[in-house]
């Protein structure tokens, strides 16, 4: 399991995609890329589930903390990718309505 | 990186004498660290695949609860102590599949697991895990100690 982090320069837009598992056991790493990259300057997030099996709770966790800091500081964290199964974890915790989920990574950095 | 882990599964197949349908048993010994939750996770998943569990459930569903469980089980249950250690069993039978996950901890109320819907706590970083498991299986059970957990997942 590892992440890409890739950044459209033209939209500004830093796209992260999970490739494998959002877990208890690499959510941290997702963390600290992120946090990096607020470090760094950056504003705009999107994060890409295209090529993900599966997320945990403390996974979805992660993600509402990310989307939280990265609030505070003026940007915005969007969701892409999510397969049937993974939008049904997203609904039964009803975090859909916290998040902007779009269809497709492309979509989601074109919507910034 | 830490060295892989050898995770040993057991895998026997049972016929209750009054019946014709038969069990298929597996079972693991997981160490009490978070790391090795994935492996442990994919290990069992192949298994019951492998046992005629329903892909889609094998893919998905058992990885997910699964992966809760354990969490669960290492971090309050054993309290990340390494000395302890989590058993995970399952029984694949034609009408259900069983997921135990027992640790060595001093157990829990699950009847006092808040909502994590709630919109006052819909925003908090954890406390989601119990919850989808209930949603996710058919039914959840606990023992009265409270640090063993059974869920079932029925067959259409």
């Amino acid at each position: 399991m590892s992440f890409t982090v890739r950044k459209d320069e033209a939209k500004g837009v830093v796209v992260i995609g999970v490739d494998g598992q959002l877990i208890v056991g690499n959510r941290h790493d997702l963390k600290k890329k992120v946090m990096d990259s607020i470090e760094a300057g950056e504003r705009k997030f999107v994060v890409d589930f295209a090529e993900t099996g599966y997320i945990d709770s403390s996974g979805l966790g992660v993600l509402v903390s990310l989307s939280k800091k990265i609030r505070e500081t003026g940007g915005d964290l969007r969701l892409a990718g999510l397969n049937d199964d993974l939008r049904t974890l997203f609904e039964l915790t009803k975090l859909d309505t916290l998040f902007t989920i779009m269809g497709s990574a492309e979509e989601a950095t074109a919507s910034f | 990186m830490t060295a892989p882990l050898r995770l040993y599964v057991r895998r026997s197949e049972s016929a209750p004498p009054d019946s014709e349908s038969r069990r298929i048993n597996i079972s693991v010994r997981v160490p009490t660290d978070l790391d090795v939750v994935e492996e442990a996770v994919d290990l069992v998943a192949r298994h019951c695949l492998a046992s005629g569990v329903p892909p889609k459930a094998a893919r998905f569903v058992v990885r997910v609860v699964l992966c809760e469980a354990l969490a669960n089980a290492i971090v309050y249950g054993n309290q990340l102590d390494p000395a302890k250690r989590v058993d995970v069993r399952v029984e694949v039978g034609d009408e259900a599949v069983a997921l135990h996950v027992c640790d060595e901890g001093d157990g829990f109320d699950p009847s006092v697991v808040p909502d994590p819907t709630e919109p006052d706590r819909i925003e908090l970083n954890q406390g989601r895990g119990l919850f989808l498991i209930r949603q996710l299986v058919d039914e959840v059970h606990f023992n009265p100690r409270g640090n063993a957990i059974c869920m079932i997942m029925r067959r259409a």
